[in-house]
């Protein structure tokens, strides 16, 4: 007859073992996986994360390039299920099943310039991208990034960000909503920083995660300068469930944010971002 | 080629079904209404019962024809019988605690089944299933990965046997025409029955499978004549003019696809009661929810797949807050998804005009009338 004997691939989670965590800041944590077989997850991509009997949460992939010996996700402590994961300590394990989604779009930029703008822990599926094309300069035109956060606190990745802003061939640039004394970067909105990169608008591609208004804004200002919305990428987010199209919570007009994207270009979003509780 | 068979005949090919080792599944009379359920012989079918449908009316009657499929839509659709309303997808345990996870299957798939009278708009949404699921046997569309299919889903699919039924007569909520699913059931089935009753009860057979030319030479009948051929197209013609609604479709994707933010969504929502029940009895919706929970131990945990729904506030639960909020945002994900964006996602119209959500609204929101007030007007800037 037809009955199974094991778990639906689809649903298995597999268990790594906690290499290393970092505290990232107040509430966020990264944590690097062992990994004892290849993964294959590229930038963009995420996982299924898994708190036992509690639920799982989609987490993007934090750091690259691939390796065969490391994954790590970035996660922000906000939920039932994601308090789970971040009281977990190297020498335990995550449950994790994966990847899903699509990519980043490195190979379609390549030969241009390329602009990043991320928002809070929008830093955090960015940040492979951002080593992809340090990995790769020479194939890159000027490559620029932009990354907000509230407050200096709420910034990520501070060693990235030190070694980021001290780099000559990156056009790099911090900024804050609210600066404590002593802060030495910009203050303002993503946007305001917007205005003063340089980029040939034709040849540029545009990679942005972050709040969903901020995503918004952000595109609408890459095109009022003239780059294309089939050059703006935005990284969606819904509900998920299954992750691959079959439970209909990640719904998104006409998209399947699990299965389509999460990354979309801004052309296939523009006419959705402005209709209310889609 | 169709065969013509006496109406009693129907009894023997159900015995042959169950000799095959099948699960029978079938209309039959339960609480007033066509349900869907485990059948073993003729006389559970609704025999000379038919129905009336209306916006939140549903009642049977009985009528003089000895008919077995004589009524449209049923209450219930085959859809639980594919995708259950509840299933464990696994089991996991772990004996001590940030100790190794150990993992077991869930439901399992240890029946054949065979769907007895499954009428053109119930076929049609099982056709939609199998893209949505991925199990669709002739893509028209690349999957983005043709690895990944529900696989319970495709257990049960793979083993159906499907016997469908032309409609002689559509019911008022129906609008399978107009959505292009019937009343003529051209394929998709392992055999396709159409019942007659002109002073004889009769029924032409068409088998659409091996399974089916293996199952119709069990049955005494001789060829169809063609005169029987042309009586069929006769009763589908009154069936197609007996639809009680209708939907123009033109441009209807593109059209609902500018109506986002019409006025008209708060109009319905002030009658809506975002009460699920067009979704629960919606042959093609296929929303599920995930649970995960431990016992009381806290070792062992289960992971349940169970339907959901749009018209649930917490299916867009985000960042500590629903997406859909209101009642308008949810009608209108599942009327546009219903009509518009399942083209988009799926390609094809998410509705198959079966009409259940009309019948079973209890404020008697009709999806045809919505759908045209909605669009009316927007022709000319299409």
């Amino acid at each position: 007859m037809t009955g199974r004997d094991s778990v639906d691939g689809l649903w298995a989670p597999q268990a790594l073992r906690i290499a290393n965590k970092v505290q990232e800041s107040t509430d966020v944590f990264s944590f690097e996986l062992e990994l004892e077989q290849s993964f294959d997850i590229r930038p963009g991509q995420f996982n299924m994360l898994y708190a036992f009997g509690k639920g799982e949460v989609p987490i993007s992939m934090s750091a690259g390039p691939p390796t065969t010996t490391r994954l790590v996700h970035t996660i922000r402590n906000v939920g039932k299920i994601t308090t789970d994961i971040c009281a977990r300590e190297p020498g335990e394990e995550i449950e994790l099943r994966g990847p899903f989604g699509n990519t980043w779009p490195l190979e379609s930029a390549l030969g241009g310039d390329v602009v990043i703008v991320a928002g809070g822990i929008g830093l955090a599926p960015m940040r492979p991208v951002i080593q992809a094309l340090l990995a790769n300069l020479e194939q890159y035109r000027r490559i620029s990034v932009v990354c907000g956060a509230r407050s200096p606190y709420e910034l990520i990745f501070r060693e990235d960000v030190e070694e980021w802003s001290a780099r000559r061939d990156l056009d790099f640039h911090a900024t804050v909503d609210i600066a404590p004394r002593g802060w030495t970067g910009t203050v303002g909105v993503v946007t305001s920083v917007i205005e003063q990169l340089s980029f040939e608008p034709q040849r540029t591609t545009v990679m942005t995660c972050g709040p969903e208004i901020m995503m918004r804004f952000t595109a609408d200002a890459f095109c009022d300068r003239g780059v294309p919305a089939e050059s703006i990428f935005l990284s969606m987010e819904r509900n998920m469930k299954c992750a691959v199209g079959f439970c209909g919570h990640c719904m998104y007009g006409p998209h399947i944010i699990c299965r389509d994207g999460p990354v979309f270009r801004y052309s296939r979003l523009r006419d959705l971002l402005h209709i209310r509780e889609l | 080629m169709s065969l013509r068979i006496e109406a009693a005949q129907l009894g023997h090919l159900l015995e042959v079904i169950r000799n095959a080792g099948y699960d029978l599944l079938g209309p039959t009379v339960r609480d007033g209404a066509i349900a869907i359920d485990r059948i073993s012989q003729l006389s559970d079918l609704p025999q000379g019962i038919t129905d009336e449908q209306e916006k939140g009316l549903y009642r049977l009657r009985t009528q003089a024809s000895p008919s077995y499929f004589g009524f449209s839509a049923p209450a219930q659709t085959f859809r639980r019988f594919l995708q259950p309303p509840t299933q464990t997808i696994f089991w996991a345990s772990r004996d001590t605690p940030g100790g190794p996870l150990r993992m077991r299957s869930g439901s399992n798939v240890d029946s054949k089944l065979a769907f007895i009278g499954v009428k053109a708009c119930d076929l049609a949404a099982i056709g939609v299933h199998d893209v949505v699921f991925g199990c669709d046997p002739n893509p028209q569309r690349p999957a983005a990965d043709p690895l990944i299919k529900d696989q319970l889903y495709g257990m049960r699919r793979e083993n159906l046997l499907i016997i469908a039924t032309e409609c002689g007569q559509a019911g008022s909520t129906c609008f399978c025409a107009s959505m292009n699913t019937g009343p003529e059931i051209e394929a998709g089935y392992d055999l396709r029955i159409t019942e007659f009753v002109d002073g004889e009860h009769w029924m032409l057979i068409d088998a659409g499978s091996e399974q089916g030319d293996t199952l119709l030479s069990h049955l005494a009948g001789r060829p169809a004549s063609e005169d029987d051929l042309t009586t069929r197209e006769q009763l589908l013609e009154r069936t197609r003019r007996s639809m009680g609604r209708s939907l123009d479709t033109r441009n209807l994707p593109q059209q609902l696809a500018r109506s986002f933010d019409s006025p008209a969504w708060e109009d319905i929502a002030e009658r809506c009661l975002s009460c699920a029940n067009c979704t629960l009895s919606c042959p093609t919706c296929f929303c599920t929810d995930i649970e995960d929970a431990t016992d009381i131990t806290g070792r062992t945990a289960i992971r349940t797949q169970r339907w959901d729904s749009c018209f649930n506030k917490e299916i867009s639960w985000l960042h500590g807050g629903q997406v859909r909020k209101s009642t308008a945002s949810r009608y209108r994900q599942w009327l546009t998804h219903k009509l518009s964006t399942w083209h988009d996602q799926f390609g094809s119209s998410g509705c198959v005009g079966c009409g259940r959500c009309i019948t079973w609204c209890p404020v008697g929101i009709d999806i045809t009338e919505e759908a045209a007030r909605l669009t009316a007007g927007t022709e000319a800037s299409s």
